[in-house]
Parts: C-alpha cells; sequence; structure tokens
C-alpha cells in the first residue's frame, strides 16, 4: 500500500511502505488518484484496530467520517504575525506622532554612547523634543540605568535567551513607556503637533536583527571602526536592512588600520542607497550630521519651527539624493518583479 | 541562531491550520526559503525537528525549496541572477543591484492526517 496516498495499489502498482517515493518530483509516482479509479476501490486496514478506512488518499476522496490524508495549501509568510504586529506599532507610532529608529550593531560598537551623547545635544537643540528609549539586551538592566541618567525615559527588554527583539516586544514596551501617558479618549489627531523620537536599542548582534521589522521608521546599523571594514559585506543581510550605517568611534582612526573608504564601498555593494555617517560619540564630531539626519527622519524639513538655513547647509541635498536613488530603485524592482510574474 | 525563532513561527502557522482544519498530524511540509533570506537552512531544519516531539509535526517529513536570488540591476536595466548579498552583476560587474527574488520565507503546503 501506498503511505502516502493511501491507495491499495490495486491497479496494478504496488508501494512498499518505506520505498520514499516522492509525490512532488514529476515521474516519481504513476498511479491514478482520480476518483473511481481501481486502486482506490479497497479498503485500507488499520492493522492495530482493524478499522477500515475507504478512500484513505491525497485526492480527499470523499468518504464521510473516514481518515485520510490531504494536502493543506497554506502560503502563508513565516514572519506573517511578527510583520502584522510590525505594521500595528508602525500606525500606532504614527498616530502618535513618533519617529521609531532601530539601532543595530555588534556588541560593543558604542551604540549606548551614541544615545547618551544624543539625548545630551537634542536636549539643547530641541528643548521640547521628546526623547524615549528602548532597550534590548539579553540580561541586565545596565543600559536602560545609563538613559536614564540623561533624563529621558528608558524601558530595559531582557529578551533571555533570544538573540533580537521582535515586533510583540517593542509593541508592549512602548506601551509601557512613560512618554506614552496619553489619554486613549483623546483625538489622535491632536499628537502630529508633538514630534517625539523613539530609539529602539536592539541586541548586540549583526545577524538576527535583520530580519525582524518592529514597526520603525528605518533601521540604523553603527559600526565601530575597532570591528574591522569588512563587517558590510560579512554580515550583508543587516547592512541591506539599513538606511543608514553610523561609522563610530571615528576619533581612534589614527591608532587603527581601518579603511574607511573600503568599509563604505563594502556597505554600498550589498545596499547601493545606504547613507553613511561618521562620527566619534566621544569627541563629538560627526554629531552635527547625525542629528540633522534625525531632524530628516522626523520630516522635520516640513517643520516651519525647525531651522532650514541649518539644514540646507547641511544634509538635504545628500539625504535628499538617497531617498531619491532608493525609491527609484524600489520602483524598478517593484516593475523587475512585475515582469516576472507576468 | 534566529532559526529557532522561525520553527516556533512556522510550528504557529502550523497549530493554526490544524485548529481551523482539524487535523492531528502533519506527515509532509514544505517549506520556501529563499537564498536571500537571511537564514541558514540546516539550522531551521534542526530547530524544526528540535521543537517538533510532542505536537502536530512530529514525525513530518521536511522539504525545502530554495528559490535562487535575483536582482534588478540598475545599471543593466534588466532582471539578473544574485547567488548571494554583495555579489556583483554578472553583466556589468557593478554592484547596483536591488533584490527582488530570493527572499521568501513561506510555508507553501502540508500533508495532513486525521489519525
Amino acid at each position: 500500500m501506498c503511505v502516502v496516498c493511501g491507495c491499495a495499489g490495486g491497479a496494478g502498482q504496488e508501494h512498499a511502505p518505506d520505498e520514499g517515493h516522492d509525490h512532488h518530483a514529476p515521474g516519481g509516482h504513476t498511479h491514478s488518484h482520480a476518483i473511481g479509479a481501481a486502486g482506490h476501490a479497497k479498503p485500507r486496514v488499520d492493522a492495530r484496530t482493524g478499522d477500515l478506512h475507504f478512500g484513505a488518499g491525497a485526492a480527499r476522496v470523499s468518504v464521510p467520517g473516514m481518515s485520510q490524508q490531504r494536502a493543506i495549501k497554506l502560503e502563508a509568510d513565516i514572519l506573517g504575525e511578527n510583520n502584522r504586529i510590525a505594521r500595528q506599532n508602525r500606525l500606532h507610532f504614527e498616530a502618535h506622532g513618533v519617529t521609531a529608529l532601530n539601532l543595530v550593531s555588534s556588541p560593543g560598537s558604542g551604540k549606548t554612547t551614541l544615545l547618551c551623547a544624543t539625548i545630551e545635544a537634542l536636549k539643547l537643540r530641541h528643548p521640547g523634543l521628546a526623547v524615549s528609549v528602548i532597550e534590548g539586551d539579553q540580561q541586565t538592566s545596565f543600559d536602560a540605568d545609563r538613559i536614564r541618567a540623561t533624563g529621558a525615559p528608558a524601558i530595559q527588554v531582557n529578551t533571555g535567551k533570544g538573540c533580537h527583539l521582535d515586533a510583540p516586544m517593542v509593541a508592549e514596551a512602548f506601551a509601557a513607556l512613560h512618554t506614552h501617558d496619553h489619554d486613549h479618549n483623546h483625538d489622535h489627531h491632536d499628537h502630529h503637533d508633538q514630534h517625539s523620537l523613539l530609539f529602539i536599542e536592539n541586541v548586540g548582534n549583526l545577524v538576527c536583527p535583520a530580519a525582524w521589522d518592529l514597526g520603525e521608521s528605518a533601521k540604523v546599523a553603527i559600526l565601530s571602526v575597532t570591528e574591522g571594514e569588512d563587517k558590510p559585506l560579512k554580515y550583508p543581510d543587516m547592512f541591506a536592512a539599513a538606511r543608514l550605517m553610523v561609522l563610530n568611534k571615528i576619533d581612534l582612526l589614527p591608532h587603527l588600520q581601518f579603511d574607511l573608504q573600503r568599509c563604505i564601498a563594502g556597505a554600498r555593494r550589498v545596499n547601493p542607497a545606504i547613507e553613511v555617517i561618521e562620527l566619534s560619540a566621544t569627541t563629538g564630531e560627526g554629531m552635527e550630521a547625525w542629528l540633522h539626519w534625525l531632524e530628516h527622519a522626523m520630516d522635520w524639513h516640513h517643520d516651519p519651527h525647525h531651522d532650514q538655513t541649518a539644514v540646507e547647509s547641511g544634509g538635504v541635498p545628500a539625504a535628499t539624493e538617497a531617498a531619491l536613488r532608493q525609491r527609484i530603485a524600489a520602483l524598478e524592482a517593484e516593475l523587475a518583479a512585475a515582469r516576472t510574474a507576468a | 541562531m534566529h532559526e529557532a525563532s522561525l520553527a516556533g513561527g512556522v510550528l504557529k502557522l502550523v497549530e493554526e491550520s490544524a485548529q481551523r482544519e482539524h487535523f492531528r498530524r502533519v506527515s509532509v511540509l514544505r517549506l520556501e526559503v529563499g537564498k536571500l533570506a537571511n537564514v541558514e537552512l540546516r539550522a531551521l531544519r534542526f530547530a524544526l525537528e528540535a521543537i517538533a516531539p510532542g505536537t502536530v509535526l512530529e514525525g513530518a517529513a521536511l522539504e525545502f525549496e530554495e528559490p535562487e536570488g535575483q536582482a534588478w540591476c540598475m545599471a543593466c536595466s534588466q532582471s539578473v541572477k544574485l547567488p548571494e548579498r554583495g555579489a556583483a552583476c554578472p553583466v556589468c560587474e557593478g554592484y547596483q543591484l536591488q533584490p527582488t527574488g530570493g527572499t521568501e520565507l513561506r510555508v507553501i503546503d502540508m500533508m495532513v492526517a486525521d489519525d
């Protein structure tokens, strides 16, 4: 009897139970599965109970109440559930005027130091701007403590054995954040006037967080120059997923053999549209470009309160060009995909 | 390492389907894992085999389809093969490539039984 389709082999094709033929391979299975085929005329007998199974086949020959194998088409995205919650997060963030950035890097790239320096700089630059942080680590609340010391609200998410944050974790953390103490009866439109910035510091890991959408506006990959210039090529998925690469600790360059241009070229190989900012969170070099980038991420070039001249002298052309190039690439890719499908 | 989480996602999809379609056992599970999907196939297989006991997936044969990487080359204005991220366009040897295929990560279908 064929163990896959359950047929009794009456059509002259007896299969040994462990013969292992493949129903998907062309020619692997030659007898007919059609309803009423002679091969399905005999019932399958359960050796243990003596039960009889009629039409126990993949063709779903309908015998009410009888057990049979059947095929179920799922066509479901494995990350679908995460992506569904990420979409909810994204809508939630938008409704509350929150720009969320997912900071990804290997451990020790200086994410938390950069965040602390950024929060201090933003306090001077935009005193009214609410900045909050979700800190992802496997264990401890050391990083959240460092952020809280700057006065910004922070919540620590310990993933335990997990190697990345996922969208449900971020949804829960966002709900728990102090800045989120809004009145839910409130009209959501009121929040549009009040921008705020949410940094999500992912678990230090250059592999797994690339695959999980958290609902962020953009992923920012932070790479310190002490790590080696070939990281973008060694861990291409992360740099392909990021909109911006921050090259941190550039104050150490004189002491290192780090080829900056080679590193940037590597990142552009895996992501032609990636933007790059070189900075040192310790000395403050490059912070200006980073702060401009953040303002653009918050869409502040449309905001009348924003200092236009400062922006025009800085990141606008580069940021706009990169955004346009990315848009063009996305459209062309879409077109190519549509052509392939057609 | 994230293959364990993905395996959990697969099991969840299958269990939801089991509730909906009333089956108790999966004999064949077919997954689509693109070459550019950031997934190590062996690790995913191992993780699925590790969580299967005691679930509807116990004893299920795992089959994988691995669509090749495809990209749109901006310089050539055509679709080209991309064996891995960071590889050059096979036509112009440039890197102005936008992946368009091979990033799939899906449960395609399965053979199930009620006994």
